[in-house]
């Protein structure tokens, strides 16, 4: 069933009323939990946005984090603090879900900055021509042709193992596309994290880019890999 | 409010137990029969003659009922928990119990006992009181607060229905625990390990599967996965459908249409189950009434062969943990085994072949018995709650959702907003809009599943966004906050952001009861104030005392009686004499005590009488099937379908 929830913000802490830095969850005077900043997930874990992140670090202070935040350490606490703890616990756990994937990292971050990333902005219909990157066109036009013929085949239930052997080897060759996709995101991280504005902005776009370009590909082996496992 | 103990029950679909942390030990609080299992089985006694309102009865008492009155008895009711009425008919095809007559679509489905209608959280509820008072009468003192178990792959609607069984029994409910993840709590607490763990849990009526990351004491989940309608029961059902169609292809009985024999037949089954993971072959063995016996071998290989089917649908929901959590078998370091069934053989055989664990020269995890590991599991998380001991105080679970949350999108589509998995609590925002000039209303539809179309995902809510400033059309930003709490239950939130305006939600629960009718379910009982409860406990001892000299009575007209030796008869006598002594006057702890003694000296009389149960539930119903066959069809109100096999 669901419950509605409230939720305040109170600006200094509630507890001892010394106004505190918005971006902390715990009072630095009293060290009571606070109600959940309106900060980032980076600042949730005390970092600045960046794209090249110590995951054994991460989970580290993860960990620390939900010793404190988890609301089974305030069972029996006041109806507010437990309220927060709720909110506050969930900020981390989607904080870290995020940050720790690389691909769901560079997304956020880049949203953060403004892109427009994600299903709802491009690859929606992927069949649609004008989506296909251009170096792709005739493979993937060739594909489609053989995704067709397989499932024609697999409808009647015939076996044609030239077919088969050719959309291995497609898939094989759009899985190592995607190897290289991720290999240039990893060299646009060190431009983003290392760069002024301007090598910022340009490694934004190209990430933009290669993130339009890594869903066209997975779709496409997933659209491969589904096919052959029929 | 006076804080108490925190007590960890696991409310199984064929037993329920209630734990506690004795120092550093989880240990489990036997009832008043001295057996630390309480039967999940409810039963309305019959109707008193002034017409007040007849006494329930949980655990084992209630299972004696189940032959000679099954009208009046109810069990697997967790296997009703939180579903719909369509759900549930399809459910009671495999168990004798009855819905109500008159259950509309929508409303949550009530259950015919006797003369009253019970929704499955207050069947629940009063297993939940039963495990309460077994807690209390051990403490001497009132439990208010509790742990619950569930199966992981719970959904939103069952996981309250669980909440609100706590809170019609009178317990506050302090979190829900996952039953896979509480056994890893009860593994993991002597043994400070770090690694990865895999936990196999197939219940009376569940099957759950969950990966665990066990580092400085924290028990980190990273998948779970499972089926809620797969357990020992499917077992037993297939057996049963065995020996009914025999006996009706050989001796020209259909028994269908007699739940007391059916029920009989079912406890030989379930015998016969649990013969058979220690022998190579178990029998049945059942007089019938023309003086043909019902003789039935079955050696361990057909009984293998048989639920091989059952046990094979365990294996989808490891693989996909596995694929979920990122790991192959050979990077699990240990396998943990829960629930009765993983006793059968043929489990532990496909446990072993999954996570590879022979070619690998590891066991997996026995040593705690599994029918009592997740209710100690329970109690550890318990004393993590209470925060009141040292050595759980480093201790912490981080569970998941099992199921993803999705709305329902444009044209039926599920967009998901929070991943199966994650950790809980986890919470995702969206924002909505409207879509014609001046609209004031927004209707959200939200669903649990893994399934494309909304359609074919689990309906969890409807609800709509009330009061908003009329606006051109798309102008309005309503910010919606998904929030999944640690028990694994959704809340929600909204605001209207242009306006600044807090957005009205109706909430149309899909499943599952209101606020206010949990509020009338509620179970009458005392005042806890301390002068009350010791007055409370006495009542109840006599109450008890009263039940069992009235089923001791009963059992002296009894063929039974007459197969007592006359030592035992005399050992009745005594221990009957000494409880009405004692009943008259006010030590509780000699009225215990003597019931107690009264009970166990008729154990074997009870014994006698189940045996006893099996064969005349037969030839009772044998003489009016007789007379059903020369009138007319046989029209059963809740026949047992036969279970599928190949
Ligand atoms: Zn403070």
């Amino acid at each position: 069933m669901l419950k509605v929830i409230e939720s305040a913000v109170p600006v200094a802490c509630w507890s001892c009323s010394v106004a505190h830095n918005e971006s902390t969850l715990f009072c630095p005077h009293c060290s009571k939990i606070q109600p959940p900043s309106g900060g980032d997930f980076f600042s949730v874990f005390g970092l600045k946005p960046c794209l090249n992140l110590d995951l054994m670090g991460l989970e580290h202070e993860f960990h620390r984090l939900s010793r404190r935040l988890h609301p089974d350490r305030f069972a029996r606490a006041s109806e507010s603090e437990r309220q927060w703890s709720l909110a506050d616990t969930a900020l981390l756990n989607d904080a870290y879900r995020t940050l720790r994937d690389p691909i769901h990292r560079t997304e956020y971050l880049l949203k953060l900055h403004g892109a427009e990333i994600g299903e709802e902005h491009s690859g929606k219909d992927r069949k649609d021509p004008s989506r296909v990157p251009a170096d792709l066109l005739e493979e993937v036009f060739e594909l489609n042709m053989q995704l067709e013929e397989m499932r024609a085949a697999r409808k009647m239930g015939e076996d044609d193992p030239a077919l088969l052997a050719s959309l291995e080897q497609a898939k094989a060759k759009f899985d190592g596309l995607l190897d290289e996709v991720d290999e240039s995101l990893r060299a646009q991280w060190r431009k983003w994290d290392e760069g002024d504005a301007g090598a910022r902005a340009a490694a934004q776009k190209e990430m933009v880019a290669l993130l339009d370009r890594r869903r066209y590909l997975n779709n496409l082996v997933r659209d491969v890999t589904e096919t052959l496992g029929a | 409010m006076a804080e108490g103990r925190v007590v960890g029950i696991d409310l199984g679909t064929t037993n329920s137990l209630v734990a506690f942390m004795q120092g550093e030990t989880p240990v489990v609080i036997p009832g008043v029969d001295g057996s630390n299992l309480v039967p999940s089985v409810v039963a309305l006694d019959p109707m008193p003659a002034d017409g007040s309102r007849p006494t329930v009865t949980v655990g084992n008492s209630a299972r004696r009922a189940l032959i000679e009155t099954p009208e009046r008895v109810v069990y697997s009711v967790k296997r009703l928990m939180g579903r719909g009425l369509g759900e549930v008919q399809r459910e009671l095809k495999f168990f004798p119990f009855r819905l109500a007559g008159d259950v509309q679509e929508g409303e949550v489905p009530r259950i015919q006992l006797g003369e009253l209608q019970f929704t499955p959280p207050e069947i629940s509820a009063y297993v939940l009181r039963q495990l309460k008072r077994n807690a209390e009468r051990y403490f001497g003192a009132p439990v208010t607060q509790a742990v619950i178990t569930v199966p992981a792959y719970f959904n939103d609607a069952q996981r309250q229905a669980t909440k609100d069984a706590g809170r019609m029994a009178g317990l506050q409910v302090l979190r829900l625990v996952n039953e896979p993840t509480a056994a890893a709590l009860a593994y993991g607490l002597d043994r400070a390990k770090e690694g990865t763990i895999a936990v196999y849990d197939l219940g009376g009526g569940t099957f759950d599967v969950s990966i665990l990351k066990l580092r400085d004491g924290i028990f980190e989940v990273q998948s779970t996965n499972g089926d809620t309608h797969l357990g020992g029961d499917d077992i037993d059902n297939l057996l049963l459908t065995i020996a009914l169609d025999e006996i009706h292809a050989e001796h020209g009985v259909d028994l269908r249409q007699h739940p007391g024999a059916v029920q009989g037949l079912r406890k030989a089954a379930i015998d016969a189950k649990i013969r058979l993971s220690a022998e190579q072959s178990a029998q049945f063995d059942i007089e019938l009434p023309n003086g043909d016996r019902y003789q039935r071998e079955i050696p361990r290989g057909v009984f293998e062969q048989l639920i091989e089917p059952v046990l094979e649908r365990t294996a989808a929901p490891c693989k996909q943990a596995m694929t979920d959590a990122g790991i192959t078998p050979e990077q699990i370091d240990e396998v943990v085994l829960v629930g009765g069934s993983t006793r059968i053989p043929a489990v532990r055989q496909l446990v072993d072949e999954l996570f590879h664990l022979a070619a690998r020269g590891k066991k997996p995890h026995t040593d705690l018995n599994p029918d009592e590991v997740v209710a100690l599991g329970a109690a550890v998380q318990a004393e993590i709650l209470a925060g009141t001991a040292k050595n759980t105080e480093d201790l912490l679970l981080l569970d998941v959702t099992p199921l993803s949350l999705g709305i329902e999108a444009l044209g039926g589509v599920v967009a998901r907003i929070i991943p199966r998995n994650s950790t809980i609590p986890a919470s995702a925002t969206e924002h909505f809009t409207t879509g014609v000039d001046g609209q004031t209303n927004v209707a959200i539809h939200v669903v649990q599943g893994e399934r494309e179309l909304a359609a074919d995902c689990r309906s969890l809510a409807r609800f709509d966004l009330k009061g908003i400033p009329p606006m051109t059309a798309g102008l309005p930003r309503i910010e919606v906050k998904f929030l999944i709490d640690a028990d694994g239950i959704l809340q929600v939130s909204a605001r209207e952001q242009r306006s600044g305006k807090q957005a009205q939600i109706e909430v149309k629960p899909t499943y599952g009861l209101t606020d206010e009718q949990v509020e009338s379910m509620i179970l009458e009982s005392f005042d806890n104030a301390e002068a009350d409860f010791a007055a409370r406990l006495l009542i109840e001892a006599r109450n008890e005392a009263e039940s069992i000299q009235s089923k001791v009575e009963l059992a002296r007209q009894h063929p039974a009686w007459a197969l007592l030796t006359s030592d035992e008869q005399k050992m009745v006598d005594a221990a009957e004499r000494h409880l009405a002594k004692v009943k008259a006057g006010s030590d509780l702890n000699a009225l215990r005590q003597g019931i107690m003694v009264l009970d166990q000296a008729t154990r074997r009389l009870a014994e006698l009488m189940m045996d006893a149960a099996v064969t005349e539930a037969i030839r009772g119903k044998t003489m009016q099937a007789a007379g059903e066959d020369l009138d007319e069809e046989l029209t059963a109100p809740h026949p047992m379908a036969p279970a599928e096999f190949k």
